[in-house]
């Protein structure tokens, strides 16, 4: 490189241009070690974020397709190993670590990112106890999700016939390791479910690394056995394996020929339970006859000598009898005394009765009033003519009917008893023992006495 | 009666045992909870004896519809 050889001056972009080629040519696979921060993952899905220690820090992008390869999920401050290569952002000038690969520190990669997903699935519920379900007594079929070739499908058929010869397995191949595995195992759990008849689902494989399980350890397995409405058994590996489908499963069995077993209950134990409820449902059913027949027996016994126990029977009906017609007989006669006195009363009470006394007594009543008033009208019409009698001697007009008149002057009535009291032209009324009548005075003149016997004058 | 499952029927027959034992049942119910307990051993033992011992390979076809395949084990391992 003969650049300092001479002045030479370059443009920004060809020294960066000669920067890259540096670096990329001799920083081309490094292993860095450091914390994570500033961690970004715009939804490019790429990722951005800068590996520290005390001392500096350095710029790191993966791109998506390797950050798709990632089973964990890294997070700030997490301290990762990572492998990359350098390289420079002309725009700004940074220089980066393009990064294919990264680890976490410490615990290895698989160990993280199953604890990553094992909790987040745990706070989802996904293992929840109350959701799982009761594997069935005795399955007709029974659906296998394995491999079909390896040790662990043989093992399962082994024990299955072993302890059950009639049952149907139904065996769902997949891949149990490698790419696209974990797919393959939710697909087949799956089909399962839509297969009909399909009572219980064992899903699992031999022991291996736990790369070679990871396939168990993938979501879509978790979510595939959650779903499930078949119950699900998980038996993957070895005793001491434990993944998130163990975690998921209705029931977890150590290893395949467990799982095999834990389905089936052996045959022989379920016919022996049948045989020994059954023993006891006759055995009770013989105590519970002889029980009746004893009973039957006892009151056999008592009805020995029917006839004594009829004739008491008899004795005590008659007697009951006799006691209950007495005690009918007085009762009768004690309600027909009541009867009687509430009659009589009834009938001193009765309205009828009652009104017919009131009518008597109005017609008496009337009778001395109306004596007493005709004697007293008499009294009264005695005196009354008496009292006539003497009025009639009195009255000046009984003087008339010997042909005196009494004179009026009109129109006050006035009585006349002297002529002064007159002039002619005066109107007077003139009473007559049985009439009246008017006249007018012509003349008036004072006249001797002896005129007195004369009739009146005229008009 | 044939869609009885198994369980079913083994937990009528242990309450018909129960319910006998118990002791307290009038004769005429006995006999009815007996005969129900005996009908109940039978579908038990039936169904226990039912062989249909199968083992099948359960392949999906394209249109994804199933197949069923004889399993035929392989006796190298």
């Amino acid at each position: 490189m003969n650049l300092f050889a001479e002045k030479k001056i370059l443009t920004v972009s060809q020294l960066t241009s000669l920067v890259r080629g540096v670096l990329e040519e001799n920083f081309e696979h490094v292993w860095v070690e450091g914390e994570v921060s500033n961690l970004s993952s715009p939804s490019s899905g790429h990722l951005y974020f800068t590996l520290k220690d005390g001392g500096a820090a350095l710029r790191c992008v993966m791109f998506r397709g390797s950050v798709k390869a990632l089973r964990f999920r890294p997070a700030d401050g997490m301290k990762l190993i990572v492998r990359g290569r350098l390289t420079v952002y002309d725009q700004r000038g940074d220089y980066q670590l393009l990064t294919e690969y990264m680890e976490p520190q410490g615990v290895g990669a698989l160990q993280l990112a199953f604890q990553q997903l094992k909790e987040r699935l745990g706070k989802e519920g996904l293992f929840a106890e109350e959701l799982k379900k009761p594997l069935p007594l005795l399955p007709r079929t029974i659906g296998i999700v394995t491999s079909p070739t390896g040790a662990a499908v043989h093992d399962m058929l082994n024990v299955l016939a072993r302890r059950h010869a009639g049952l149907h397995i139904l065996i769902a191949p997949v891949k149990v390791q490698g790419e696209g595995a974990a797919a393959e195992i939710a697909a087949a759990i799956k089909d399962l479910n839509l297969y009909p008849g399909v009572d219980v689902i064992i899903v699992g494989r031999g022991g291996g690394s736990i790369e070679d399980l990871w396939a168990f350890n993938e979501e879509v397995v978790a979510r595939a056995i959650f779903a499930s409405r078949v119950p699900v058994v998980s038996a993957v590996g070895h005793e001491v394996d434990f993944t998130i489908a163990d975690f998921v499963a209705d029931l977890r069995a150590p290893t395949p020929s467990a799982a095999a077993e834990l389905v089936v209950a052996s045959k022989a134990q379920l016919v022996a339970d049948c045989t020994g409820l059954e023993r006891r449902l006759r055995l009770a059913m013989g105590q519970r006859l002889a029980t009746a027949r004893g009973g039957v027996l006892l009151a056999q016994r008592s009805l020995k000598g029917p006839e004594l126990v009829i004739t008491r029977l008899w004795q005590r009906v008659d007697e009951l009898t006799q006691r209950g017609d007495a005690a009918v007989g007085q009762s009768l006669a004690h309600f027909r005394h009541e009867l009687r006195h509430r009659q009589t009363l009834l009938q001193h009470n009765a309205p009828l009765y009652r009104i017919r006394s009131l009518r008597e007594r109005l017609a008496h009543l009337e009778l001395r009033g109306s004596g007493a008033v005709g004697k007293a009208l008499g009294a009264c019409r005695a005196g009354l003519s008496e009292r006539v009698a003497r009025l009639e001697s009195l009255s000046p007009l009984a003087v008339l009917g010997r042909g005196f008149v009494v004179v009026e002057k009109l129109p006050a009535r006035r009585i006349v008893k002297s002529i002064r009291q007159l002039k002619p032209g005066d109107r007077l009324r003139l009473r007559l023992s049985d009439g009246v009548t008017t006249c007018c005075v012509e003349t008036v003149s004072a006249q001797e006495l002896e005129m007195l016997d004369s009739p009146s004058p005229r008009g | 009666m044939a869609a009885e499952k198994f369980e079913t029927s083994l937990k009528k027959l242990e309450d018909a045992v129960n319910r006998l034992e118990s002791g307290e049942l009038p004769l005429e119910d006995s006999l009815k909870v007996f005969e129900e307990g005996i009908k109940h051993a039978a579908i038990c033992s039936r169904k226990l004896n039912e062989a249909e011992k199968r083992v099948e390979l359960l392949v999906k076809q394209r249109d994804g519809s199933f197949v069923r395949e004889e399993f035929i084990a392989d006796d190298d391992l």
